[in-house]
């Protein structure tokens, strides 16, 4: 399947977004904020469609907008943890102006499903490019970030208490969500983020205890799943989203497997001797 | 030479004044409990000393400074529902994320952050369940990390905000014991807050009490008295000495409204009285 161009740049593509989804998401998830990335995603739409309408490549009109939102729940902090209702109209009324923007373009249809599941195999060289240096600039953030980001996530009061900005890392942190959530939004949609960010993050920390061994279990998965879909939807012609989904949704299964059967060991009542 | 001190301090939160008018000074070595009901500033005290609530008058001194933030000779324990009950991540590693977190770049040890690790958790007793996830270990367990954590650095000041919270009787003494082990044989000064008094009676130097929006700093002897505390707690209050055990009431007909025993009567019921004081508890409520 190598031999296509398109297959090769969808590849590349899966390769460098779930390099990048795997540890952001790893963070993501030890900090609690999976619903600022799924809101994010949503956000993102509106970006899109905003840059299709004024000409612009949807990819930049995507991360425009995710990463000024990142910026914006990472100022307003915990105040918004506790307002779903505040969030969900929010991600609603994002939708809806993504709706409006999709009105005006002509080619509607493919253009909407595209951005809300994902077209890798339409990925071009220059994107490639693009998620790329995207990419690096994630991950080189993210290392720049890493260890105060670790501290404040395990312990903020003591890491206040020592002179780590809660408000600087939450902005930092969520503005690198942001250019992972644009890039992941490439391969699975906006609406399929989460499965690619969350679903291989969520199952690394269930079977790791070590930081960085997890990180990288993450990336792996991330990997693993990106790539499977890859090759699955080329054997089957099925869409690639549906079945990377379904891989991230089987590696979180199987990752829960190991506790319960640990419970269920425990909970067996044992003969007596 | 004096450790922490407050010097007509006023601290509010929100607008509201939480303690006002508040002089102490406490030495290098003391062991202080600081006790008080829920919301009467335990926690404001501590945080004003850590720098992250600025006294809207007076002056905060530790170890000699103008109180700041990232002061790296006071360790903090924060109270415990600051750590997510469902962290899988291991012991070693949430004490890990602690050494030199205020730095930027990759979270990597070293040989010498590894070393820290390692002394830290050795010093609480905590080395062979340094590998177990968060998660899976009891809370007396989950508080001698948590003590690990507080020591990273070498601080000569430790804040402990209610490390007994949510303990039964029997890990409570265990906790205290090894808080005061820890200061006397590293030399440090504590102040180890806390809703009972008790549990700390045989190991504090001097008790730090706060109500009312007053602290009064002495003796068990000189301030757990009548007129101390129903000053502090604006209202009548009877001391009652039983057994080398002390007893605060609010109101001598209403024996189990025991003020700062609130957390008290959970545990009871949550485990067996099997400990030897939980019976004293109860033949001081009945």
């Amino acid at each position: 399947m190598l031999e296509y161009g398109f297959m090769r740049n969808a590849f590349a593509a899966a390769a460098i977004v779930a390099l990048v989804a795997g540890p952001v998401g790893y963070f993501l998830v030890l900090r609690g904020q999976t619903f600022a990335g799924h809101a994010l995603a949503h956000i993102g739409f509106t970006g899109a469609t905003g840059a299709f309408l004024i000409g612009v490549a949807p990819l930049w009109g995507l991360l425009g907008m995710t990463v000024a939102g990142g910026v914006a729940i990472g100022l307003m902090g915990e105040r918004l943890a506790q307002r779903d209702v505040a969030i969900g109209l929010v991600l609603a009324l994002a939708l809806g102006f993504g709706l409006l923007f999709l009105h005006f373009v002509t080619s509607y249809a493919t253009q909407a499903t595209a951005l809300l599941f994902g077209n890798v195999l339409a990925v071009d060289q220059a994107t490639v490019w693009s998620l790329l240096g995207l990419g690096i600039v994630a991950l080189a953030a993210l290392g720049v970030i890493a260890r105060p980001l670790l501290f404040a996530s395990l312990q903020p009061e003591l890491a206040e208490a020592k002179g780590v900005s809660l408000r600087l890392m939450a902005v930092l942190f969520l503005a690198i969500v942001a250019f992972a959530t644009a890039e992941a939004a490439q391969i699975v949609g906006v609406l399929l983020v989460f499965m690619l960010m969350v679903g291989p993050a969520a199952a690394s920390l269930r079977l790791t205890r070590r930081v960085g061994p997890g990180v990288l279990l993450a990336a792996a998965f991330a990997l693993a799943e990106a790539w499977g879909g890859l090759a699955l939807a080329y054997e089957t012609n099925w869409p690639t989203s549906f079945w990377i989904t379904a891989l991230s949704g089987l590696v979180y299964g199987a990752s829960l497997l190991p506790a319960a059967l640990l419970e269920a060991e425990s909970a067996r009542p044992r003969a007596a001797p | 030479m004096i450790a922490l001190s407050f010097r007509d301090v006023e601290l509010a939160l929100g607008g509201r004044t939480v303690l006002a008018g508040v002089n102490l000074a406490i030495g290098q070595g003391e062991f202080i409990g600081l006790l008080g009901a829920n919301g009467s500033g335990k926690t404001t005290l501590l945080r004003a000393a850590l720098g992250l609530v600025a006294p809207r008058r007076g002056a905060i001194e530790v170890l000699g400074k103008a109180a700041s933030r990232g002061n790296r000779a006071i360790g903090y324990m924060p109270q415990i529902r600051a750590v997510p009950a469902n962290l899988r991540l291991s012991g070693r590693d949430f004490v890990a994320g602690v050494v030199n977190g205020a730095r930027w770049g990759l979270p990597l040890l070293g040989a010498e952050g590894r070393r820290e690790v390692e002394r830290v958790l050795e010093r609480v007793g905590a080395t062979a369940l340094a590998h177990r996830a968060l998660a899976e270990l009891s809370g007396g367990e989950r508080q001698r990390l948590l003590l690990a954590q507080v020591l990273v650095g070498s601080p000569q000041l430790l804040l402990l905000d209610e490390p007994l919270m949510s303990l039964d009787p029997s890990h409570q003494a265990g906790v205290v014991e090894l808080v005061a082990s820890l200061q006397r044989s590293l030399g440090l000064t504590v102040l180890f807050s806390a809703h009972e008094l008790n549990p700390l009676l045989g190991v504090m130097d001097r008790v730090l009490y706060v109500g009312n929006g007053q602290a009064a700093l002495g003796t068990v002897d000189a301030v757990i008295t009548e007129p101390v505390l129903s000053r502090l707690y604006g209202t009548r209050i009877e001391v009652v000495r039983l057994g080398g055990r002390i007893f605060v009431m609010a109101g001598a007909q209403d024996m189990a409204r025991d003020t700062h025993g609130c957390g008290e009567h959970a545990h009871e019921q949550a485990h067996e009285p099997s400990h030897d004081h939980s019976h004293g508890e109860h033949a001081a409520d009945a």
